[in-house]
C-alpha cells in the first residue's frame, strides 16, 4: 500500500522517541536484545524491575492499538523448523554481537557508532543473502 | 520511577513497532528481498527512529540522566569478531522468519503460537550465547 511509508515513518518516530526517553530519563540504551538477554542470562538481574517494566510496555502497548491498524496479521511462516532455527540464530547472534536492530541500529547509528553501523550493514547483508538463498533458490520461505 | 519511565519507553517502542508495520514479517522480509517484491518501509521506520534518537544523544552532552546515574560511555569503536559473526548469524535468522527481538516481543499478544515458539527459541539462543559473552563489555 502506498501509505505504508507514512505509517512506517510515524511508527519510527515513536520508536525513536521511546529510545530518547529511555536514554535521557533512565540513562540507558534501548536495545531489545540486551534488555531481554541480560534478564535471561542473569547478568541484568540487578536492574530487573526496569527491564521487566520495559518489556511489559513493549508487549502490552499494541493491544489497545489493534483497531487503528488495517490488519493484525504478522504473516509468520507456518514452518516450525524455520521458526526454531530463526529464533536460535536471532537470540545467539544478537547476544554475541551485543545488539540488534534497536540497540546497534537505532541507538548506535544515531550516535555514529562504528560498531552500530558495521553491525547493521552485516545483519542486513546476511538477511538479504538468506532471503535470496532460501526464498529464490531453495523456495523454503 | 525508573520502572514507570521504562514502561513508557517500552510502550512507545511497542506502539511504534506495531504502527510502522514492523511486526508484519512480510514487510521485513520484503525489505531484505531485493530480488523480489522489494518493500522500502523499513528504511522509513529507521529514518524516523533516528531523528529523535540523534537529538537525544546531543542532549546528553554535559548532562546527567534525569533519574540519576551516568549516561552510557562513548561508543566503543572497535569491531571484533564477535560483532561481525554475531550480526551475520542474527541477520540470517532475521531473514528466515522476518522477526528481530523488538517486533518478536511486540507481536506476542496477537501473533499466535508461532511467535511464542520463536520467543522460546530466541531465549534459548540467548542462553547459549552467554558463555561467549563473558569477555564482552556490556553496554
Amino acid at each position: 500500500m502506498e501509505q505504508d511509508w507514512i505509517w512506517g515513518f510515524v511508527g519510527g518516530l515513536m520508536i525513536g522517541t521511546g529510545g530518547a526517553l529511555y536514554l535521557l530519563v533512565n540513562g540507558r540504551i534501548m536495545g531489545a536484545s540486551g534488555i531481554l538477554g541480560a534478564l535471561v542470562d542473569g547478568t541484568g538481574l540487578r536492574t530487573m524491575g526496569e527491564r521487566l517494566a520495559f518489556l511489559a510496555g513493549v508487549i502490552l502497548m499494541p493491544i489497545p492499538l489493534y483497531p487503528l491498524y488495517r490488519e493484525v496479521d504478522t504473516h509468520i511462516t507456518g514452518n516450525w523448523l524455520v521458526i526454531i532455527a530463526a529464533g536460535l540464530l536471532v537470540g545467539f547472534g544478537t547476544r554475541l554481537a551485543n545488539g540488534c536492530t534497536s540497540g546497534h541500529g537505532v541507538c548506535g547509528i544515531s550516535r555514529l557508532s562504528l560498531r552500530g553501523i558495521a553491525a547493521t550493514v552485516f545483519y542486513i547483508l546476511a538477511g538479504g543473502v538468506t532471503i535470496a538463498l532460501f526464498r529464490h533458490m531453495l523456495g523454503v520461505i | 520511577m525508573r520502572a514507570l519511565f521504562a514502561f513508557l519507553a517500552g510502550a512507545l517502542f511497542g506502539a511504534g513497532l506495531f504502527i510502522s508495520g514492523m511486526t508484519d514479517t512480510t514487510k521485513v522480509q520484503g525489505w531484505l528481498d531485493v530480488f523480489g517484491d522489494w518493500d522500502p518501509t523499513l528504511a522509513f521506520v529507521m529514518g524516523g527512529a533516528l531523528i529523535p534518537m540523534a537529538i537525544a544523544w546531543q542532549l546528553t552532552r554535559g548532562r546527567r540522566p534525569v533519574l540519576g546515574g551516568d549516561f552510557p560511555r562513548p561508543a566503543d569503536q572497535k569491531l571484533g569478531r564477535n560483532l561481525v559473526l554475531g550480526s551475520v548469524l542474527f541477520g540470517a535468522g532475521w531473514g528466515l522468519a522476518g522477526l528481530c527481538p523488538g517486533p518478536a516481543l511486540a507481536s506476542l499478544s496477537y501473533g499466535g503460537s508461532g511467535h511464542w515458539l520463536f520467543l522460546i527459541a530466541m531465549i534459548a539462543g540467548m542462553v547459549a550465547a552467554a558463555p561467549f559473552r563473558s569477555r564482552l563489555n556490556t553496554t
